[in-house]
């Protein structure tokens, strides 16, 4: 499949796989608190095209889209958050704090920011190894705000680590506008301020991800450290699922929606003239994808008690 | 050269450090001031040179030092960190309570942490509130994290070296009083011990004393202080607290029929209580009410005359003694 039907196809995959957690959870077949990442597929799908097997991906609550961009299976994703033993970490890490390390998705964090120091942490640990392998760390604006970001920012830049760090700035930090408390809402300016190259680029475009995204793994496989990402993408559901987000002023989700990057990119494709069947053909084949594993997963046998107690040391 | 050396408690646990760097490759060894200047205590002096960048300084950033801590051990490295004092663990809380101890677990053992902490507590002459707590019951109420806090030099490297071979994060809680202290000899080049287990620093019929920490020193005296007037106290310092070494003490108890719990930090929630009711929980016969002696509840003073009207003191802890055997 070409690049860019690749590109479609996974932010579809993404949607779909979204759209589906959001019903078993209304449903009452998931429960808990659920982050989904509607609106913001582009910056996963261009991010993880440009990633190699031995890097590691360390990922926020809101990571669904990340670990399947990464190649984890949505059936295990979706029999985690079911609490199917089949779950990737048998039903233990849930929506919000599950990890596939086999697909170098080293994990969601349900602490705002703390998953910044150990990408940092795998990135040191590449200066040792030999592997070859960048660290990407993921995490919204409202991380910004996290002491323990910039202390880790502070380290990849002085120890020149390689780590990618990418900020998902989709103007909300959870329920409250970015812009409400920062003074400078351009981000990336403080990453500048730490010495570390950074960029702001449009979030909703895979493309313009995916470019900024190979720059920074070369810079950071050459020694050349850290990079930041600041991509300005808009979230198009609640922080949370049953979130009213009433603090959204009038106008703006539909705005958003006409913005999102899966709509985008169609009217892209369609104007560079590829047909209308090949293009739904993609949406197509991520639905069949998303329902197989669903159906799959739904049949799965539950997670066992009589495990509860396993593996808490070695 | 012969194995057995003359150690200061430190020179101890700088030795057990370039030992697990010289060991194992995967080792890294960093914090605040560790390299270049050999930590402030000195404890790191000289690996540097010897390990190269394996052995580096980092900014004063403990939420950094110890999540790249746990990115690193996920990797595959096994990272030894020093916090410079257990009170500044406190700003980085999260990524020992909320990260490491989840790693293994939460992954159904896909991945681990095996990184080792090392950092030291307590009281010493004038040092302000926020460089004197005991904190270990905060870490030992945590599923998760092993916790050590060895008091003699052979058990600082002994222990240091199992720490860094247990693929689980370690806390290794050492005394910077106990640093500088008399050389005593230490036997190098064991083969690392498992995690786990006691000393029995004084055997004795009458009534059990469990401790920990620098403060084990003060309950060896007043052991020595009550034997002078018959009373023979069995005294068991606790070198692991995690997994701590529940069968001992009860075993000691069923003997002695009495019980004190001795320990800097202060009682309310300390360990002392868990000690307590593991013993009380197993219908262990008493022949008194067990008994909990630590700090007083309340804050640590500066002046050392203040700080000694909150710590428990060897008289004190001799009179525990009396009132348990003779009532």
């Amino acid at each position: 499949m070409a690049e860019p039907l690749e590109h479609l196809l996974g932010m579809w995959r993404i949607r779909i796989l979204e759209e589906t957690v959001q019903q078993l959870r209304l449903d009452g077949d998931i429960v808990g608190s659920v982050h989904l990442a509607n609106g913001q597929e582009a910056i996963a799908v261009g991010a993880c095209a440009q990633l190699k097997s031995q890097d590691a991906v360390f990922a926020t609550y809101r990571g669904h889209g990340w670990a399947l961009a990464r190649g984890v299976p949505a059936h295990g994703i979706l029999a985690e958050l079911l609490a199917r033993k089949t779950g990737v970490n048998g039903g233990r890490g849930g929506s919000a704090y599950f990890s596939a390390p086999e697909y170098g998705f080293y994990g969601e964090n349900s602490i705002v920011g703390a998953g910044v120091p150990i990408a940092v942490g795998a990135a040191l640990a590449a200066k040792f190894d030999n592997s070859g392998r960048v660290s990407l760390a993921v995490f919204g604006d409202g991380a910004m705000n996290q002491g323990g970001v910039t202390e880790a920012m502070n380290l990849a830049a002085v120890k020149s680590l390689p780590v990618i760090l990418v900020c998902e700035n989709n103007r909300y930090s959870e329920l409250t506008p970015i812009e409400d408390m920062v003074r400078n809402p351009d981000l990336s300016a403080r990453a500048g301020a730490l010495g570390i190259p950074a960029v702001r680029i449009d979030g909703n475009d895979p493309v313009q991800v995916s470019t900024a995204i190979a720059l920074a793994r070369q810079n950071a496989a050459h020694g050349l450290g850290p990079t930041f990402v600041e991509a300005e993408t808009r979230r198009i559901v609640g922080h949370y699922i049953g979130d009213a987000q009433q603090y959204r002023p009038e106008g703006e989700l539909e705005a958003d929606l006409q913005a999102e990057p899966i709509k985008r990119f169609r009217r892209q494709l369609e104007g560079a003239g590829v047909p209308n069947e090949i293009v739904d053909g993609v949406e197509e084949k991520a639905r069949r994808e998303i329902k197989e594993a669903t159906e799959r997963a739904l049949a799965d046998p539950p997670v066992d008690p009589s495990t509860a107690l396993e593996h808490l040391y070695v | 050269m012969s194995d057995k050396v003359k150690l200061t408690y430190g020179g101890a646990v700088n030795a057990a450090l370039a030992r697990c760097l010289e060991q194992y490759p995967e080792t890294i060894l960093y914090g605040e001031d560790v390299a270049l200047p050999g930590g402030v205590f000195g404890v790191t002096r000289g690996l540097q040179k010897a390990f190269g960048e394996r052995v580096f300084d980092t900014p004063i950033s403990e939420t950094a030092m110890l999540g790249a801590a746990v990115g690193a051990a996920m990797m595959g490295r096994r990272p030894i960190v020093e916090i410079m004092w257990m009170d500044f663990a406190l700003v980085a809380f999260d990524q020992i309570v909320n990260q490491a101890a989840n790693v293994r677990y939460v992954s159904e053992g896909r991945l681990s942490a095996p990184l080792t902490i090392r950092t030291q507590q307590g009281n010493a002459p004038g040092a302000c509130a926020q460089h004197s707590q005991n904190l270990e019951a905060l870490l030992l109420h945590v599923p998760g994290i092993r916790v050590a806090m060895p008091v003699s030099a052979q058990d600082a490297h002994d222990v240091l070296i199992a720490a860094v071979a247990c693929d689980d994060p370690v806390v290794v809680i050492e005394n910077r009083t106990l640093y500088p202290g008399a050389k005593a000899e230490v036997q190098l080049n064991q083969p690392p011990q498992p995690i786990g287990g006691h000393r029995r620093r004084r055997r004795g019929d009458d009534v059990t004393v469990v401790t920990w920490g620098a403060i084990s020193a003060s309950v060896q005296a007043a052991a020595d202080l009550v034997a002078a007037e018959g009373i023979g106290a069995d005294v068991i310092e606790a070198v692991w607290l995690n997994p701590f070494d529940t069968e001992a003490v009860q075993d000691s108890v069923r003997r002695t029929g009495r019980l004190l719990v001795v320990h800097e930090a202060n009682v309310t929630g300390g360990f002392g209580a868990e000690v307590v009711a593991r013993v009380v929980e197993a219908g262990v016969p008493l022949k008194a009410p067990p008994r909990r002696l630590g700090a007083q509840d309340t804050r640590i003073p500066a002046a050392v005359a203040l700080a000694q009207a909150v710590l428990p003191q060897t008289a004190q802890i001799a009179d525990a003694l009396r009132a348990l055997v003779k009532g």
